[in-house]
């Protein structure tokens, strides 16, 4: 792993517009620097689709596991790329793309068990596929219709959390929660997963998220999806060390995976889960990635990065290299994969449906389950206006 | 539960009538509220062994294990960010931020998460938790020990937030917050822990959201909340020597507001003067003014006046007495809306 050239502040006189901006070796070596996980990198599956061993995380998957992971991402992505395109159509206001993420999520999601709970950001729809939350679920978000509608505690699978960080510091109230009831210690036992990006690495509340569930040793897998960039920012901006080495300053192991490999990620991800199932809890796992599209539908990459880079990630595609796998094992022929390229085809085909045909959400919505036990000052605000809405002709407007 | 001791002063049971500090009624309440519910978590810095900076929850850990009575880390983003999962687990997690200054590192959590997640999933989560808030001035503290932060959450829809000025509402409505499905922010009058009156903790205590008439009066109304209310008290007092008489009323839930008693008793006299040590500017006294203004304006003799503490920074302790509301500005109020 090459070590990216330091970018020197501006001296005394130096233009300050100018010289704070880094050269373009400055940015090529500094992405040179991310497109290696380096020697602690945990793999199982090689870009190029071979199976290889690792001393400490195997995992013994079989041909039908392996479609069914192989399907998941297939499907994933589509749902990407199907709601992206609704973006371009002016259907939904904006989306937030998974491409290039679908192992790290189908990995990790498939890690976890029923009982379980998720607290994803915003970008883990791959993650909500795997807790069981439909595609649609997901679109009023993105349409402006609703905050979600899938029920959290029901699939165990909390609200996306847009605010940078946040979602770290409830899980690990929640996986507190956990231990205090006694469900932590052995092969029964109950975990949380929490997934952040590299820039959320920066925030306060995933410092203090790794501070409590350390001292509480909450069942806290710290799922973070190193894909590089924070909108427009390289990881180099967050950290002088690769993240994952900043479990060891909390007391915890932490474990670099290739997030491009559904196979690493899945037998890293279970074996923290098992971690903090048997009481040894908290981990922190860097799932090593590549947002391959733009941070939303409202951000320009090209103003950024180098499409040389992307060029480079392709080569590392996450489907790929499984597909690869499948066909040189004879574990799946031509049959399945157009079976799944029609079922992908019939997903995308009901998502544009639901979508193009969602209604706008009533105006009283705006004033509802404002509070659990009501609010009378509220209730008497919400009367007035519905009463001025329904002033105008047909009660629309 | 303590073990029994030879102690003579040690009652067999507690009488349902005692004489209680407000800091002792809230050590009771909370007492009470555990008891109660399993589930009742609390959770802050120092509440443990120590018993908290002010003794609130002295006793509790000793009593109900360190599971139930959380010393945490120093982080007050991380007091309410695991708050919030421990509620969606099922706890009832009640928060001690140990100074009103230092509750803004948790500011994000209580805006962006504890505000806006019952409404964010249409009810499908409830965050019944509550956050203790000792707040106000007149302690002679350095700064950041003295401020009065209570219109930031009374402007976040989301939150409810009160304030107890009294031993008996400290008792029960410590209780009640906590009872409540909805997140509370609970502003005790820190500068009146101390103060004592007769507790009777068998009486059944009135709605958590209502304002309540202290003292009767027909010639000016007196607003105020958690530390201002002694002080409206005192100068309604000051005034009845005078032969004036004044109505107080105690505001106790700031969000909602209960309005209604104070929309009749400005009917009534047709003055208004609110108190509260907070800055005035955009503030919950400034809500309260427009409120009766838009209900009672036919009623009104004079402007809805208000005495509140200057828009500045809280000042070095030597100046808190001039900038914190006392009798005399009160009474000055009074006169200036009498006058009018």
């Amino acid at each position: 792993m090459s070590s990216p050239e330091k970018w020197t502040p501006p001296g005394p006189g130096a233009p300050p517009a100018t010289a704070a901006r880094p050269t373009a070796e400055q940015v090529i070596a500094g992405l040179r620097a991310t497109d290696e996980g380096g020697a602690d990198l945990v793999q199982l599956l090689t870009p190029e689709g071979e199976r290889v061993q690792h001393p400490d995380f195997d995992i013994d998957i079989s041909a039908e596991e392996l479609r069914g992971l192989y399907r998941d991402m297939v499907l994933v992505r589509r749902v990407d790329r199907e709601a992206n395109a609704l973006q371009r159509k002016g259907q939904l206001g904006i989306w937030v793309p998974l491409l290039g993420q679908e192992a790290a999520q189908i990995g990790s999601g498939r890690a976890l068990r029923p009982e379980d709970m998720a607290f994803p950001s915003y970008r883990e729809h791959g993650v909500a596929w795997c807790r069981g939350v439909l595609p649609t679920e997901l679109l009023g978000i993105f349409r402006g219709t609703d905050h979600g509608t899938w029920d959290p505690v029901e699939r165990r699978f909390h609200p996306y959390t847009i605010v940078i960080g946040n979602q770290v510091l409830n899980a690990a109230g929640y996986a507190m929660g956990q231990k205090f009831d006694g469900k932590v210690g052995d092969d029964d036992g109950e975990a949380t997963i929490v997934y952040f990006g590299d820039g959320a690495t920066s925030q306060g509340d995933v410092h203090e998220g790794f501070v409590w569930a350390a001292v509480y040793d909450a069942p806290l897998v710290f799922f973070c999806q190193n894909n590089q960039w924070a909108i427009s920012e390289p990881t180099e901006r967050q950290s002088r060390l690769p993240l994952y080495q900043r479990a060891r300053g909390y007391g915890f192991p932490g474990i670099r995976v290739d997030g491009n490999d559904v196979l690493a990620t899945l037998a890293v991800t279970r074996w923290a889960l098992e971690q903090c199932r048997q009481g040894n809890g908290p981990v922190l796992i860097e799932a090593f990635t590549y947002r391959m599209d733009a941070h939303t539908t409202s951000d320009d990459p090209s103003r950024y990065r180098l499409s040389d880079e992307l060029e480079l990630w392709k080569l590392k595609d996450p489907i790929e290299r499984v597909k690869v796998h499948l066909v040189k094992q004879q574990w799946a022929d031509q049959e399945f994969f157009e079976s799944i390229e029609r079922e992908a085809d019939a997903i995308a085909v009901e998502l544009r449906e639901f979508c193009v045909t969602m209604p706008d959400p009533p105006a009283g919505r705006i004033f509802s389950e404002v509070y659990a036990g009501g609010n009378p000052a509220l209730e008497a605000q919400r009367d007035e206006f519905l009463s001025y809405h329904a002033g105008f002709a047909g009660g629309e407007h | 539960m303590a073990a029994p001791t030879m102690d003579r002063t040690t009652p067999a049971a507690p009488a349902p009538v005692r004489t209680l500090t407000i800091a002792k009624a809230l050590n009771l309440g909370l007492r009470a509220a555990m008891e109660a519910n399993p589930k009742v978590l609390v959770m802050g810095e120092d509440v443990g062994k120590l018993g908290g900076v002010f003794r609130i929850t002295d006793g509790l850990q000793k009593d109900f294990g360190e599971q139930r009575v959380l010393d945490t880390p120093l982080a007050e983003s991380g007091i309410i960010g695991t708050a919030v999962g421990l509620a969606i687990r099922g706890y009832r997690p009640v928060c001690e931020i140990q100074f009103d200054g230092f509750i803004f590192p948790g500011f994000d959590q209580i805006v962006s998460q504890v505000a806006k997640l019952h409404y964010r999933t249409q009810g499908r989560i409830k965050l019944p938790m509550v956050i203790r808030v000792p707040f106000g001035g007149g302690i002679g503290a350095v700064e950041h020990h003295s401020e009065s932060p209570e219109s930031y959450f009374a402007h976040t829809a989301g939150l409810k937030v009160v304030s107890c000025s009294n031993p008996t509402d400290a008792y029960w409505m410590i209780q009640q917050a906590i009872d409540s499905d909805d997140p509370v922010l609970f502003f005790e009058p820190k500068r009146r822990y101390y103060e004592k009156a007769e507790v009777d903790t068998t009486a059944a205590p009135g709605p958590l959201y209502a304002s309540r008439v202290l003292r009767t009066g027909t010639a000016a109304t007196l607003v105020a909340y958690g530390p201002m209310v002694r002080t409206a008290l005192d100068a309604a007092a000051a005034a009845a020597e005078d032969g004036t008489e004044l109505e107080v009323i105690d505001l106790r839930a700031l969000s909602p507001m209960d309005l209604g008693p104070v929309y009749e008793s400005v009917r009534r006299t047709g003055r208004l003067v609110v108190v509260s040590e907070a800055p005035g500017e955009s503030s919950i006294t400034g809500e309260i003014a427009a409120k009766v203004q838009q209900e009672c304006f036919y009623s009104l003799q004079a402007p809805v006046l208000r005495v509140t503490g200057f828009d500045t920074p809280y000042p070095p302790s030597k100046l808190e007495e001039e900038y914190l509301p006392d009798l005399d500005r009160v009474l000055d109020a009074v006169d200036r809306s009498l006058a009018w």
